[in-house]
C-alpha cells in the first residue's frame, strides 16, 4: 500500500517558487492500477517522481508498504528503490549496452548471484516477449520494444510497485494497447501495484481501477475510474471525460429536432436499449437516437445515448421517470417545441 | 630558397630524436592526464547540482583548482613549476622535466573535457539507473563511462593534439621535441628546410591522430 501524506514539492526557479505538487493526499491499495491524469504542467511527473524520491519532497510523507521513504537516505534509500520499478516515456535505456546487459544492470544493483543472472534475464525477456532481442542494442529496437526492455528492467528485482511516467505517450495507438495489456498482465499475474500518469483518458479507461485528476499541483478529483467516467464532478474531469465520451451532434441536426433532447446513461448491467424500447412501447412517445455508445470500463459497460423524444410533454415526463426507475440517469438537454 | 634534401638527410638523426622526444612527452603527460583527469572529470560531474553525489563544497573546490591551473599561460606554468619538476625528476631540463608541466596543464584540460562529455549523456538514463537502485559506482562504471566513451575518445584526441602544440614550447626548458627543433633551427637560424620539414611532420602527425581518434570513437559507439 502507498500512502501519500500532505505531499508538497516546491521548485526554486528564476521567477520564484513553483508549486510542482501542492499538499496531495492519496492512498493507493495493494494490487491496484492507479492512474493520475492532468494537463501538461499539472504536477503529475513531480508527484510520481516523489514516490521513489527521484525528487525529494519539500514536505509530507511517502509511505510504501509501511516504510516512510522520506526518512531514508543513501544506501537505505537505494535498497528501498530496488523494490520500486519505474518506466519512462523515453525509455532511458543504456544505449551502449545490449538488451540483456540493460536488464542485468538492474539485477546487479540487487547483487544477484552471477549464476542466477542469466536465467533471470531470459525469464524476464520471455515475460515481455523479447527473447529474440537478447543481444541487440537499443538503437535497433522499435519504441514498443524499447519500452518492453524498460519494463523487464523495472521488474528485474520483483518490485511490489511499478511507476509509469507517460509510458505509452511516445508510442502509436496499437503499440500503446499492447504495452497496456502487458502492464495489465503484470498487474494481475505478479500482483504488482501500478501507478501511472498520462494525459490520455483512453489509457486510464483501458487499465486503471482508480484514478486522480490533477491541476496546478493539486488533486481535484479522485475515485474509481467507473464512477468518475459516469459521474465526473470537477470541471476539468468533465473536460477529460468528454475527450473519450464525446457527444458532438452537428448543430444543423439539433436545429431540425422538434422533440425533447435527453442524455441517457446506463451504468453496469442495465440493458440500455431494452429499457428504451420498453419506454417507447409504454408511453406513446417516439425516440430517435442522435448519438450513442457503450464504453467498457474495466469490462463493465457504460451506455450513453443522446436521443430525441417526441410526444405529449406529459408523456415525455412520464417516460423519463420510467427510465430513471429502471436505473438510467437522464438529463434533459433541451425541451421540445 | 627551396628544400635541401641533402640537409634533411644530414639532420635525420636530430629529427628522429626530436620525434622520439615529442612522443615521450606526449605519452607521459597523456597518461597522467587520463589517470588523474578522468576521475577528476567524473567527480566534477557527479557532484554537480541534481546529480547522484551532489556536493557543492567538493565541486566548488575542484572546479576552482581546475580553472586556476587552466588560466595560467603554459609558458608561465613551465617556469613556475621548476621547483616541482626538480623535486619529481631531479632535473629542470629535458623531456622528462617538460613532461611535468605538460601533465599539469593537460590534466585539468582533460578533466573538463570528460565533464563536458558526461554532461552530454541523457539525464534520464542516469535517473533510470538511480531509480533501479544502482550504486554510485555501478552508475559510473556501467552508465557514465559506456555512454560517454565515444565522446571521451574524442576528448583524448583533442588533448593529444593540444599536447603536440604545447610540447613545442617545451624548448624553453630544453625539453626537445619536433616543435623545439622547428623553433631552434627554423626560427632562430633561419633554416627553412628544417622549418618546413618539421611543420610537415607536425601536420601529418596531427592529421593521423585526428583520423585515428575519429575512427576509434565511431567504432565504439553502439547507437
Ligand atoms: N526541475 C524543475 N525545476 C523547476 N520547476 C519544475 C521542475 N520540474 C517541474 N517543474 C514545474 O512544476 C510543475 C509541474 O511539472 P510536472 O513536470 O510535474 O508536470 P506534468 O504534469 O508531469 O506535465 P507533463 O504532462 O508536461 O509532463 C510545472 O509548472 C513545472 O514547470
Ligand atoms: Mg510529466
Amino acid at each position: 500500500m502507498i500512502r501519500i501524506n500532505d505531499l508538497s514539492k516546491e521548485y526554486k526557479t528564476k521567477n520564484g517558487l513553483v508549486m510542482g505538487v501542492d499538499r496531495v493526499n492519496l492512498t493507493i491499495s495493494e494490487g491496484e492500477v492507479f492512474g493520475i491524469v492532468g494537463y501538461s504542467g499539472a504536477g503529475k511527473s513531480s508527484l510520481l517522481r516523489c514516490i521513489n524520491l527521484l525528487e525529494r519532497p519539500t514536505s509530507g510523507q511517502i509511505e510504501v508498504n509501511g516504510l516512510d521513504l522520506t526518512k531514508l537516505k543513501g544506501e537505505e534509500l537505494r535498497k528501498a528503490r530496488l523494490k520500486i520499478g519505474m518506466i519512462f516515456q523515453h525509455f532511458h535505456l543504456i544505449s551502449q549496452k545490449t538488451v540483456a546487459e540493460n536488464i542485468a544492470f538492474a539485477l546487479r544493483a540487487a547483487s544477484t548471484p552471477r549464476e542466477k543472472m542469466t536465467s533471470r534475464v531470459v525469464e524476464l525477456l520471455e515475460m515481455v516477449g523479447l527473447t529474440d532481442k537478447k543481444d541487440v542494442f537499443p538503437a535497433q529496437l522499435s519504441g514498443g520494444q524499447k519500452q518492453r526492455v524498460g519494463i523487464a528492467r523495472a521488474l528485474a528485482n520483483n518490485p511490489s510497485l511499478l511507476l509509469c511516467d507517460e509510458a505509452t505517450s511516445a508510442l502509436d495507438p496499437n503499440t500503446t494497447l499492447s504495452i497496456l495489456r502487458l502492464l495489465k498482465k503484470i498487474n494481475r499475474e505478479l500482483n504488482i501495484t501500478i501507478v501511472l500518469i498520462t494525459h490520455e483518458m483512453n489509457v486510464v479507461k483501458e487499465i486503471c481501477d482508480r484514478m486522480a485528476v490533477m491541476q496546478d499541483g493539486r488533486v481535484v478529483e479522485e475515485g474509481s475510474v467507473y464512477e468518475i467516467f459516469s459521474n465526473p464532478k470537477a470541471e476539468l474531469t468533465k473536460e477529460f471525460i468528454s475527450s473519450v465520451l464525446s457527444f458532438e451532434v452537428p448543430q444543423t441536426i439539433l436545429d431540425k429536432v422538434t422533440g425533447s433532447i435527453v442524455k441517457v446513461m446506463f451504468k453496469g448491467d442495465v440493458a440500455g436499449e431494452g429499457v428504451i424500447s420498453d419506454m417507447v412501447q409504454h408511453f406513446e412517445v417516439r425516440g430517435n437516437f442522435l448519438h450513442g455508445s457503450i464504453e467498457y470500463i474495466q469490462e463493465v459497460p457504460l451506455g450513453l445515448f443522446l436521443m430525441e423524444i417526441q410526444g405529449h410533454p406529459d408523456n415525455i415526463k412520464r417516460a423519463i421517470t420510467y427510465m430513471e426507475g429502471r436505473g438510467a440517469q437522464v438529463e434533459v438537454i433541451q425541451n421540445g417545441h | 630558397m627551396g628544400i635541401d634534401i641533402q640537409h634533411v638527410i644530414e639532420l635525420r638523426p636530430d629529427i628522429l630524436k626530436a620525434f622520439g622526444e615529442t612522443m615521450y612527452m606526449i605519452g607521459i603527460s597523456l597518461t597522467v592526464a587520463i589517470v588523474i583527469g578522468l576521475p577528476l572529470g567524473i567527480v566534477l560531474f557527479i557532484t554537480d547540482r541534481g546529480l547522484f553525489l551532489e556536493n557543492r563544497i567538493i565541486k566548488g573546490i575542484l572546479g576552482f583548482i581546475v580553472n586556476m591551473v587552466r588560466s595560467i599561460p603554459f609558458i608561465i606554468l613551465l617556469v613556475a613549476l621548476i621547483p616541482l619538476t626538480k623535486l619529481l625528476v631531479d632535473s629542470t631540463i629535458g623531456p622528462a622535466a617538460a613532461s611535468v608541466s605538460l601533465s599539469v596543464a593537460a590534466t585539468p584540460f582533460f578533466a573538463r573535457i570528460v565533464e563536458t562529455s558526461l554532461r552530454e549523456i541523457d539525464k534520464g538514463v542516469i535517473e533510470a539507473a538511480v531509480a533501479v537502485g544502482a550504486t554510485p559506482w555501478m552508475i559510473i562504471k556501467d552508465v557514465l563511462l559506456p555512454e560517454s566513451k565515444s565522446s571521451i575518445v574524442q576528448g583524448v584526441t583533442m588533448t593529444i593534439i593540444s599536447l603536440v602544440a604545447y610540447s613545442a614550447m617545451a624548448g624553453v626548458v630544453g625539453g626537445g621535441g619536433i616543435g623545439d627543433l622547428a623553433i631552434r633551427f627554423g626560427y632562430y637560424r633561419y633554416d627553412n628546410t628544417i622549418m618546413v620539414v618539421t611543420v610537415v611532420i607536425l601536420i601529418v602527425l596531427v592529421q593521423i591522430i585526428q583520423q585515428l581518434g575519429d575512427w576509434t570513437s565511431k567504432a565504439l559507439d553502439k547507437r
